[in-house]
């Protein structure tokens, strides 16, 4: 009767070494192929450097009134521009621009790579149901797994740094592209495909002119959820060496700056509400065709 | 665009089941197992039941049938939305069930066009873009895409919509662009898919007599598929009656309104205004020269037609002239009035 009040399990040697072996296969996996892996990323990681110079050498009026011409292309709505505008004056006035710069350049590179792989792997599984069976566990795994347990094997394949980080961050950002991708293309409405078929579509004509025009106002909304996402993970990615406004928040939390976690954190908080009311006001913008009804 | 270089489109033993083993129902189905037998032993839907149906070149076939009558599945099987279970398509001398699938896109490209009872417009594209469509995916060169759009968009009567969107348009104005986009592809055949089915009365008539004028000069062979009997009698050259997936009855509109196959096709005729439909030649008495009229009708006269020229002459009764205007027969009111008002059974 002891098995029914305490669970069976597997002896603790057995155990042990199942660990020990895992453990010790991947770190010889490490010593062989780290390298050769982490050259892999090199293009990456000069995506990361050059994004992150390219913002920290402008000089900061002139990134002001990019963000702001940005803003008024996405949005054409005055009240966005300044807001925009006073959050980044407001930012800067606070000490915080470079990390704030280094920190939007990161999650521009993270938002840019999201949606290179994500947008694929949607239409992918868009079109086929088996792949969709297959990826969709995949992608609850991504988005529920502790970051810090896929940190562990990143980081000991690729050290510390800029493009564990990104990784991370982009594994955690990733899922809602996808999905929303996925998403929006399976809602495109089957008359108007079968309107196009009977035209005598290819099957990329039918992609471009039909399912992707269609399905862009969902697949801005998984931008956006890719970048709040991206922006959530800021200040776990710094704790693996990722510079900007994580860093300071973590040196807040081992040390108690109260006032430090918070600005730095309202920080985030303020460039996620630009980033936010930017990518929806051009995703609604994108659907004023439905809007103007007739009558 | 002349006649001689539009294909019929000829249907043959053309048989559709839906479900997974559909091809081995048909030996069963050609046994004489029902629709109900099928769905309930063999969980197969019966689409189609052996039909064959012929249509002219350079004219207009209605396929007239309630909902699940098959009509909308049987149209699609003509540039193969729908894969037929057993069966040949002849388009001209092609048959369509044995294009491989680069071939049947440039079939579709290039031999047909579609009307769709939804509009199936794309909402992201302006009227203008929306016409343009299949002209965009034949890759013709982009001045003549806008070039034959904007002739066509006048043609329906939208000049000065080319930049709206379709849900600022009626859905008359809208079904109006769907076939603009249609007339565009310069296709030799026009599939009409319940096309008017979704309009009010007034404007369904309003299209009605729009098609009728634009198919006088471009001559296609036109598919229309409907379930209003006014309009299936209005615009079609001969009429296909569909019912359960089977043909119940072909013919021109005289042929069913006179003479109905069974019940089914005598409920529909029933409501019809038949002295619309019927042509004096069917119900007239034999020539009687010494009781000759010299008010005369030409034999495709509808009753409605020669009612009136009764009244304005003002006399007992008509003579029926054939082509050349020899004395064929002859009409009296009391005729008109008994062929208008009862079937033609019952005529003496």
């Amino acid at each position: 009767m002891d098995s029914f009040w305490k669970f069976p399990t597997m002896d603790a040697d057995t155990l042990r070494l199942l660990k020990k072996n895992i453990d010790e296969g991947f770190r010889a996996f490490t010593r062989a192929y780290g390298d050769s892996i982490e050259s892999l990323f090199n293009p990456l990681q000069s995506f990361l450097i050059w994004a992150e110079r390219l913002l920290l050498a402008t000089p900061w009026p002139v990134v002001i009134a990019a963000v702001a011409v940005i803003a008024w292309i996405a949005s054409r709505s005055m009240k966005i521009v300044a807001g925009c505008v006073v959050t980044l004056l407001v930012i800067g006035w606070f000490d915080m621009w470079d990390d704030t710069m280094k920190t939007v350049s990161m999650i521009f590179v993270c938002t840019v790579l999201a949606i290179v792989i994500g947008i694929p792997i949607g239409i992918g599984m868009a079109r086929s149901n088996r792949l969709q069976r297959i990826v969709n566990p995949v992608l609850d795994v991504m988005q529920t797994m502790p970051s810090f347990v896929y940190l562990i094997p990143v980081v000991m394949l690729l050290g510390i740094g800029r493009v564990p980080g990104v990784i991370a961050v982009v594994i955690y950002a990733v899922p809602p592209m996808i999905r929303l991708t996925n998403l929006g293309i399976r809602m495109v409405d089957k008359d108007v495909l079968e309107a196009a078929d009977a035209f005598g579509s290819s099957s990329w004509q039918k992609l471009r002119n039909v399912q992707l025009p269609l399905a862009l106002p969902t697949i801005m909304a998984g931008v956006n959820q890719t970048i709040m996402m991206a922006l959530s993970m800021v200040v776990i990615a710094s704790m693996i060496g990722v510079q900007g406004l994580g860093q300071p928040v973590l040196k807040a939390i081992a040390n108690q700056y109260f006032t430090l976690g918070v600005f730095n954190g309202l920080a985030i908080v303020g460039i996620a509400i630009i980033f936010d009311r930017i990518s929806q006001a051009y995703g609604s913008r994108l659907q004023k065709h439905r809007e103007i009804v007739h009558g | 665009m002349a006649e001689a270089n539009q294909p019929g489109i000829e249907i043959r033993n053309l048989w559709k089941v839906f479900g997974p083993n559909a091809k081995a129902m048909v030996p069963l189905l050609e046994q004489g197992t029902s629709k109900a037998e099928l769905n309930g032993r063999h969980g197969h839907v019966l689409g189609l039941r052996n039909v064959n149906v012929t249509m002219p070149a350079g004219a207009i076939q209605v396929i007239m049938g309630l909902s699940g009558s098959g009509k909308s599945t049987l149209i699609r099987h003509i540039n193969r939305l729908v894969d037929p279970t057993a069966g040949e398509i002849l388009v001209g001398d092609e048959d369509v069930v044995q294009m491989g699938a680069h071939e049947l896109r440039e079939f579709r490209r290039h031999k047909t066009a579609m009307v769709f009872q939804k509009f199936a417009l794309l909402p992201h594209r302006n009227v203008l873009e929306n016409v343009v469509y299949g002209l965009e995916i034949q890759g013709v060169a982009r001045r003549r895409q806008v070039e034959a759009a904007t002739r066509w968009i006048d043609r329906v009567g939208l000049a000065g919509f080319e930049k709206h969107y379709p849900n600022q348009l009626s859905g008359g104005m809208q079904q109006r662009v769907g076939l603009a986009r249609a007339l565009a592809n310069d296709a030799p055949i026009l599939l009409m898919d319940e096309a008017f089915s979704a309009l009010d009365p007034l404007i369904r008539t309003d299209m009605q007599t729009v098609l009728l004028d634009i198919q006088k000069e471009i001559r296609k062979t036109i598919v229309f598929i409907t379930h209003d009997l006014d309009e299936a009698l209005r615009l079609g050259d001969r009429i296909t009656i569909l019912r359960d997936g089977e043909v119940v009855q072909q013919g021109t509109s005289q042929d069913i309104v006179l003479r109905p196959a069974d019940d089914y096709v005598e409920a529909f005729v029933k409501e019809v205004s038949r002295g619309r439909v019927v042509h004096v030649e069917a119900v007239m008495a034999p020539f009687n020269p010494e009781d000759r009229s010299l008010a005369t009708v030409p034999r495709q006269t509808t009753l409605d037609a020669a009612a009136n020229v009764l009244m304005q002459h003002d006399c007992e009764h008509l003579t029926v002239t054939d082509e050349a205007g020899t004395p064929v027969g002859q009409i009296s009111l009391r005729q008109l009035l008994r062929a208008i008002v009862t079937p033609a059974d019952d005529i003496g």
